[in-house]
């Protein structure tokens, strides 16, 4: 198995899906001639050409319109928005008319698109630039919600997604694009919609998807070193849920922490704390502890900015008071 | 100067007919919308008919496109949609075209190229403009007739989407039907141009201001729109038309004088198109009154259809969320 980075893996699952079928598409800023702000889609203008592989000016509620007419009426576009903290200026379009346009249409039409790019916290961006969107757009039916936490889940998730006949977010934690992983040769697709176990343990178990999910294995591993048995659960997918991982993990641990980057305030967090509240009340041995973003915009000032957001340091905290230790 | 002699007779009485079903229709969904039988928001396309007659009466559906906003019912009848299903749909009942989950604002028919309905101003244009990206990509010989009000033409997405047809060479005509209110807003209070078509240039396109109440003057515009579009440079028309009605059933109008109504409906496009037919001798009176009564008879079965079609069982709303 090669060892491959998260933007590599990204590049091969578009790269696959466009060869195995011409109706996939790329769009959005920067795509194809820059070869992507991130490099994700390098290559890809190359190997397909301006047909395929579209520049967009900055337009994103008119880019993301575009590509739900276009999936509307057939093709299925990959549209990469440069940040997902520009894709709020396409939020009409994808709430109003990607997510309902199946429901309000009675069936009829299917919305095959996938809106892709970076998300969650950065570096020294600020608020504008360095926010968590997940919880927007997990809040909608309608649409299906995706954020990979490895270059491996990245690929096959990504392949599952453009497959996928419902508009799907793709969330790609920006300071991930580099960070290295397994990757197997053959195809493979991961499917939407389940959990991964990604550590065993038995005392606790933390849950958690994306970016932080580093921050949790390493903190699995210090607490392993006191005699704290971790089991960790990588949602890779928002929504749908996998309830049934969560809570036969929670019903066999009786403990748990969950950590996510976005704010605390009706969040993907104290949604999932709710559902364990509601369906493994009787299983938990104590309440259970939310590891979030502080409830503030991302500050510039890099002590600040850290502060901000989970840490080992936090998960390690919040486990210990769960275990009440 | 239009002369009538250069079309079809077959043409003119379709065109004739088309705008009477939907006057037809209309006027019975605004009944049953006083019955209760209908509710929600009910935007009537009373006086604007020529515009989506004249210019849908171009297209072939089986190739051609169609995306409408909010007063929809107009250009779904125009493109042929069922009326049963669109009464149907009005009603909330399960036989309706979006079977009862869309409304007056969400008509869709996959099928028949209809794709809206839309409800949110101006979120249908990048839509279309995406339609037309699809026939581009597939090298298909179509044309996406997108319809939008003066209100949505101040929106950005009216912008983006005529930029990013220009620069893609997109086969989309943008269609402004300006009825003069964006809801109670005299479109002069709010635009900085009172031509619209103008803005055409600032895309490289070309734009034309037609009469919207006369539907061979729409009919011809958007049949050389089309052409244009086809060979590459999408089109913006600007029909001014006018509402006879409020901007939904719940407006009385008043932000507008009973002169300024009166003078529109003196230039009704049915009543002034039935009359030219019939002074040109296409049509005689007794072809008019039959012609009208066929459009009652189908607005009255629609709404018996309405009526006596089941209401969707409660398992439908779970249903069509996802693939």
């Amino acid at each position: 198995m090669s060892i491959i980075t998260m933007r590599e893996a990204l590049r091969q699952a578009m790269d696959e899906e466009m060869a195995r079928d011409k109706n996939v598409i790329l769009m959005g800023e920067e795509v194809a001639q820059y070869n992507g702000a991130y490099k994700v889609s390098q290559g890809l203008y190359d190997k397909y050409g301006e047909k395929r592989v579209i520049d967009t000016p900055i337009t994103e509620n008119g880019f993301a319109g575009v590509g739900i007419g276009a999936a509307m009426a057939g093709l299925r576009p990959i549209v990469e928005f440069m940040t997902f903290n520009f894709a709020l200026q396409a939020f009409d379009q994808i709430v109003n008319n990607a997510a309902k346009m199946r429901y309000m249409s009675g069936g009829q039409f299917k919305v095959p698109i996938v809106f892709r790019g970076p998300n969650g916290p950065a570096e020294f961006l600020s608020s504008q630039h360095s926010q968590a969107t997940q919880t927007f757009f997990a809040h909608v039916p309608g649409l299906k919600v995706v954020a990979p936490g490895t270059p491996y889940d990245a690929k096959g998730l990504l392949k599952a997604a453009i497959r996928d006949d419902n508009p799907v977010i793709f969330l790609e934690s920006e300071l991930m694009y580099s960070w290295e992983g397994e990757v197997p040769e053959e195809e493979y697709i991961i499917d939407i919609g389940k959990a991964d176990v990604k550590k065993e343990g038995s005392d606790i178990t933390i849950i958690s998807y994306s970016k932080p999910l580093r921050y949790v294995m390493e903190s699995a591993e210090i607490l392993e070193k006191e005699g704290i048995n971790v089991e960790v659960v990588d949602l890779r997918s928002i929504r749908p849920l996998d309830e049934e991982t969560i809570l036969n993990s929670v019903k066999k641990t009786n403990r748990c922490v969950i950590v996510d980057e976005s704010w605390p305030f009706v969040s993907v967090a104290s949604h999932v704390g709710w559902l364990i509240s509601y369906k493994a009340f009787d299983y938990l041995d104590a309440p259970v502890e939310l590891v979030t973003s502080e409830d503030v915009p991302m500050p510039y000032n890099h002590k600040l900015e850290l502060a901000a957001q989970p840490s080992v340091d936090k998960i390690i905290k919040a486990v210990k008071k769960v275990m009440y230790i | 100067m239009i002369n009538i002699k250069n079309y079809d007779s077959n043409l003119l009485k379709e065109l004739l007919y088309k705008m009477i079903l939907i006057r037809r229709f209309e006027e019975k969904a605004a009944q049953a919308y006083g019955l209760k039988k209908i509710g929600g928001f009910l935007h009537l396309y009373i006086g604007e008919e020529a515009v989506a007659v004249g210019s849908i009466s171009n297209l072939d559906m089986t190739k051609d496109y169609v995306a409408a906003a909010y007063r929809d019912h107009g250009h779904a009848l125009a493109a042929g949609l069922d009326p049963n299903s669109l009464m149907a749909e009005l009603y909330g009942k399960i036989t309706g075209c979006s079977k009862g989950k869309g409304g007056s604002m969400h008509f869709f028919d996959y099928e028949k190229h209809f794709f809206g309905g839309n409800g949110i101003v101006g979120a249908q244009i990048p839509v279309a403009t995406g339609i037309g990206l699809k026939i581009k990509y597939n090298e298909e010989d179509g044309v996406v007739l997108c319809y939008f009000g003066d209100g949505a033409i101040h929106q950005g997405s009216f912008h983006e989407s005529l930029n990013l047809a220009k620069i893609w060479n997109l086969p989309v005509v943008y269609i402004c039907e300006n009825n003069h209110y964006g809801m109670g807003t005299d479109f002069r209070r709010v635009s900085a141009i009172d031509d619209f078509s103008i803005m055409a240039e600032s895309y490289a396109m070309k734009g034309k201001q037609v009469n919207g109440m006369d539907v061979l003057e729409v009919y011809d515009a958007t049949k050389e729109a089309i052409e244009v579009a086809k060979s590459g440079t999408p089109y913006l028309l600007e029909a001014k038309t006018y509402r006879f009605k409020g901007h939904s059933m719940s407006d009385p109008g008043k932000y507008r004088t009973k002169e300024e109504l009166e003078l529109y409906k003196q230039k009704d496009p049915i009543v002034s198109f039935k009359e030219l037919l019939i002074e040109h001798n296409v049509i005689t009176e007794d072809d008019y009154i039959e012609m009208d009564k066929r459009c009652k008879k189908i607005a009255k079965d629609a709404a018996k259809f309405a009526e006596e079609s089941p209401e969707p069982d409660l398992n439908e709303l779970y249903t069509d969320l996802y693939v």
